[in-house]
């Protein structure tokens, strides 16, 4: 009853925080897109004369998307056109649950892991679950009935099976030099220093996998330079027969994914909820130590976790405004021609290394 | 004729170039430099510092107009003697020369006999004008200026679109008016058309010569 108790306040604390960061999200998106092109951005709905910078354009978007009309195309298959973007948004959310993100809590007597479910293939269920979403997107495309929109769900799948080889083989390499999936385990071998001074992060162990990563992940958030699903201004996308909140629903899974590939990329490859010389019991600077309260240790490894996601977040947004769309057969060609063979050779590379140089460890 | 064929020569991407990665980093130096520089910028506007560089292009509108050239032609105004009559004449040079015919004067008698005519009616058809300035340019007596800086013309109406001289002579006046302030004849819409105002209530201080006794 308790571990129960407990798992649902962290699946509450987990649910809260991402759509909350994913709301705050759309105010980020346009206020940093403004910023880079010399304009003010969306500055006028307000409540009671307050303006806040903005931020109530999220709420007004709500509302908006709330209270349209819901449209179903005639011709199309309304319960697949109803479960689509359903599907989006449930695997997107349900994909956070093994994303570790905060050290183990002392409370109370007992320790709590900071993990909604402590899975030993966590990386697969991750993997996995985006996959589904996917699903999402194509099923939207082929219930609207509109050629437009199948056009949009057939690039999605070429675009999100193409780059998930990618993504998937240039995790392998990672897991190879941790020598776990179990993503906080994981997180925990990446706490390890070398020589004493340098964090043994994934992006010190796997710098090439991390390039992939982050490439096919973007490609994967299905927004700019790959939003050739949406491609507003050829095609307009597996949504256009959608209104309402159930477009609201596709928007918002694209928000999600880009927390969940910065979640990712903050797990694998920057140490997840890992401050640099922080471990449980305090500080271990080369030049002295600190020790802190659990409840510190705690604390700061959460920040530190957030604060990874947030620049992630801000990286990947100033990429998606800085590069313009890929042709489609760029995209083809980076895919497969690009990050396919380098991640596959960053395996065979990381595998010989690792056998010749440490195979006293494997 | 041999038709002429335009040799396109596209530069082939450096070993460099091709790597992509290099290239995306100059772009993001670029739109980090913005980004960074107007973020900085508009912390400054907020403390009051540095507002001589600007951190946007943007313009918010209904609060802040973008700045009119001296020359620009906006919507129109009859000039004021004054002693808060029209300077306009009624010479109809105005209406004779506008292209769109947008213009109807309805002239009056003047009691002062150096000035022989003023305008009963004055009207322009807003949504017929070209605001192609004819009219301020042929005036003799400086009587119609373009220069009240007024952009946003905009009705539910056609109606609503044509300015009498009230509105001409106040710019300050939208439609619809409900009160006339104007103290020489003239028709008034408010009363249906009917002539409205005297010449007695005008101030004549600033010295008209034969001001008609009653």
């Amino acid at each position: 009853m308790e571990f129960v108790l407990i798992k649902f306040a962290l699946a509450a604390i987990v649910f809260f925080g991402v759509l909350n960061f994913a709301g705050f999200h759309t105010w980020v998106e346009r206020k940093q897109s403004a910023l880079i092109q010399d304009r003010i951005g969306a500055n006028r709905a307000d409540i009671f004369g307050f303006r806040l910078m903005g931020l109530f354009h999220g709420i007004a978007d709500a509302i908006k998307m709330f209270t349209k009309e819901d449209i179903v195309p005639a011709g199309a298959n309304k319960i697949l056109h109803v479960l689509a973007p359903l599907i989006s948004v449930f695997f997107a959310l349900v994909a956070f649950a093994a994303i570790p993100f905060g050290p183990p809590l002392e409370l109370g007597g007992r320790t709590i892991d900071l993990q909604v479910t402590n899975i030993d293939a966590a990386l697969l269920y991750i993997f996995a679950m985006l996959s589904v979403g996917v699903y999402g997107v194509i099923l939207g495309g082929f219930a609207s009935r509109n050629n437009f929109a199948i056009m949009g769900g057939l690039r999605a799948m070429a675009q999100m099976i193409s780059y998930e080889i990618a993504l998937g083989i240039a995790v392998i390499g990672v897991i190879m030099v941790y020598g776990t999936m179990d993503l906080s385990l994981l997180v925990e071998r990446q706490g390890e220093m070398i020589g004493g001074w340098i964090p043994f992060w994934g992006i010190v162990a796997q710098p090439v996998a991390f390039i992939v990563f982050v490439t096919a992940a973007l490609a994967e958030t299905k927004r700019a330079p790959f939003d050739l699903p949406e491609a507003e201004s050829e095609i307009i996308g597996y949504f256009v027969e959608y209104s309402g909140m159930k477009f609201g629903m596709f928007f918002l899974t694209d928000f999600l994914e880009t927390i969940m590939v910065a979640c990712l990329a903050t797990t694998l490859f920057f140490g997840g909820w890992q401050v640099p010389w922080l471990e449980a019991d305090g500080f271990h600077f080369p030049w002295g130590e600190l020790a802190v309260a659990n409840w510190v240790y705690v604390l700061l490894g959460v920040m530190s976790f957030s604060i990874k996601v947030m620049i992630f977040c801000f990286v990947f947004m100033q990429i998606r405004w800085t590069l313009p769309r890929f042709r489609y057969d760029q995209l083809m060609a980076l895919g497969w021609k690009g990050l396919f063979p380098i991640s596959v050779g960053n395996v065979v590379v990381t595998a010989v290394v690792l056998v010749v140089f440490f195979s006293e460890t494997s | 004729m041999v038709a002429k064929s335009v040799v396109v020569c596209r530069p082939e991407l450096t070993f460099w170039e091709k790597l992509y990665i290099p290239q995306i980093l100059c772009g993001l130096r670029i739109t980090f430099r913005h980004f960074f520089r107007n973020l900085f910028l508009h912390i400054a506007h907020r403390l009051g510092r540095l507002t001589h560089l600007p951190a946007s292009a943007t313009i918010q509108y209904p609060e802040e107009l973008r700045p009119l050239m001296s020359r620009y032609r906006s919507r129109h105004r009859l000039t004021l003697r004054e002693d808060g009559a029209p300077r306009c004449v009624g010479c109809m040079l105005c209406e004779t020369v506008c292209p769109a015919k947008c213009i109807t004067i309805v002239p009056g008698e003047h009691p002062d006999p150096n000035v022989e005519k003023y305008p009963i009616r004055f009207d322009i058809d807003l949504g017929v004008c070209v605001y192609c300035g004819y009219c301020v340019e042929v005036c003799p007596e400086d009587a119609i200026r373009m220069d009240t800086g007024i952009l946003d013309v905009a009705a539910y109406s056609r109606e609503a679109m044509q300015l009498d001289i009230h509105e001409l002579m106040d710019p300050e006046l939208r439609k619809p008016n409900i009160e006339c302030n104007l103290k020489f004849p003239h028709q008034c819409e408010l009363t249906e058309g009917n002539m409205k105002g005297s010449w007695e209530e005008l101030d004549w201080s600033a010295g008209n010569p034969r001001l008609p006794k009653k």
